[in-house]
């Protein structure tokens, strides 16, 4: 089911900033649209633009929060997820337990 | 006259004339309608839903701009599991899953999981599971829950320690019944509170409660006992509870979550019991006639769900998986169904996700 239900609606996951938009949503309780304002407005960009991998793809780059393809030295997991919680203005929870475990 | 490709709720491709389409879409608000007391679908939704039904296009999807988040259940199950859970077979690792999941599939959301995917048995491999979810954090990128069933039939007799309350209600012992069904949801809550609590403390960033109410509503209760308990303990978790069906099954049939009776409670009333419990997601659900056309199944699913998210102070997933949300009863569904029922969700029922 992932691959037609990505292809009618999928905002794409870290294909563009699906993960971003899911995270608001969660931690924030924003409703879909307003997540999608949240996250653009952090990123400098449209919320038409936060769904397009052509743009995406440079700017997760660029962030270090994370690309779909394996890039040598390009942040992964929780360095990347710690960008992200500087984006969003947020707290992870694996980010905190790693914190925790090099105090 | 024009005739135009559709699937039955059972998948099977048929050919309806557009007004055959049109009469089974407005059938089907009609059921929802008189069903739950849902709001009528105006002309301009059920025109809307109709051009999606006979788009001749093989894959339809939403506008650009219109996207929105896809959530998971069952977690890498979909590859490791068998075909009872439309799983692939392919004994792939749980860590492999989710990053192929995150890097290949496009998930926004993704979630570790128990071969069972139920809470019970979680209990006796939890610090397996903790360490197995610490170890995928440190990797993986997008929101990564841990998900399982409530799965509340798991309690009864023969698998648990509580009397039937089928076989009790057979023999009309109906107040034992209830005392077992109350006293299951009782356990059930303490086991939610006991695995979630440990996964939140490995890293996870939520837990996703999937098929809430299967086994009726001492189940929806408990549930939501659990949730609240896991949200006391952990104020900022993420916490997705996604539901069984429509209507909550009264196998108790009075038992109350804050004084409210759970059994017969449709979407847009189960989600505020949801919210109350401590909820940041609700996944309504809408189950699917087989005997019915695809039409007459989606255009009850947009109603009773299009309720849902007009009401919901949270955001709301429609669970849209093997016969859910206007998606035929098949093992394997059709492209082409599942593509016109997720944008019929998005456009005209204004889900969060999917």
């Amino acid at each position: 089911m992932a691959i037609p239900h990505f292809m009618a609606s999928g905002m794409g996951g870290i294909r563009s900033a699906g993960d971003l938009v899911a995270r608001m949503e969660y931690d924030k309780n924003m409703k879909v649209s307003k997540a999608k304002e949240y996250v653009a407005k952090k990123l400098g960009v449209s919320t038409l633009d936060i769904a397009d991998e052509h743009v995406m793809r440079d700017l997760r780059e660029e962030l270090k929060i994370g690309v779909i393809t394996g890039v040598p030295g390009a942040p992964r997991g929780i360095a990347a997820k710690m960008n992200i919680e500087k984006l969003l203005g947020i707290k992870i929870n694996s980010c905190e337990k790693f914190r925790e475990q090099i105090r | 006259m024009a005739e135009y490709y559709t699937r039955r709720g059972d998948g099977k491709r048929v050919s309806m004339t557009r007004e055959a389409v049109l009469e089974d879409l407005q059938a089907g608000v009609a059921d929802a309608v008189d069903m739950g007391g849902v709001t009528q679908l105006n002309a301009n939704e059920i025109d809307h839903l109709l051009d999606i039904i006979i788009d001749k296009n093989r894959v339809v999807g939403v506008e650009p701009g219109m996207e929105v988040v896809v959530t998971y259940d069952i977690g890498q199950l979909d590859f490791t599991g068998d075909n009872g859970n439309s799983g692939n077979g392919v004994d792939v690792g749980r860590l492999e899953s989710a990053l192929l999941h995150e890097r290949a599939l496009a998930a926004d959301t993704f979630e570790l999981a128990h071969a069972d995917y139920s809470i019970k048995p979680v209990k006796p491999v939890i610090s397996n599971e903790m360490q197995t979810m610490e170890e995928i954090q440190n990797e993986i990128i997008i929101p990564y829950f841990y998900g399982a069933m409530p799965n509340m039939g798991l309690y009864y007799a023969p698998d648990g320690p509580y009397g039937n309350p089928a076989d009790l209600m057979r023999e009309f012992k109906i107040e034992e019944a209830m005392a077992a069904a109350e006293a299951a949801a009782e356990h059930l809550a303490r086991d939610i509170e006991f695995v979630s609590t440990r996964l939140v403390a490995a890293g996870a960033d939520g837990f996703n409660f999937d098929t809430t109410a299967s086994a009726g509503d001492a189940d929806a209760v408990g549930t939501f006992r659990g949730v609240e308990a896991l949200r006391k303990a952990c104020p900022d978790t993420y916490i997705n509870v996604g539901m069984a069906g429509e209507s909550i099954m009264g196998i108790h049939g009075m038992i109350e979550y804050k004084g409210q009776v759970a059994a017969g409670l449709y979407p847009h009333q189960q989600v505020k019991l949801a919210q109350q419990a401590g909820a940041d997601v609700f996944g309504p659900v809408c189950n699917t006639n087989t005997s019915r056309s695809l039409a007459w199944n989606l255009g009850r699913s947009v109603a009773f769900i299009k309720e849902c998210t007009k009401v919901a102070e949270i955001p709301c997933h429609v669970n849209m998986g093997m016969g859910v949300g206007g998606i035929p009863m098949c093992e394997t569904a059709p492209i082409d169904a599942v593509t016109r029922c997720n944008k019929a969700m998005v456009e005209v029922a204004g889900v969060d996700g999917v």
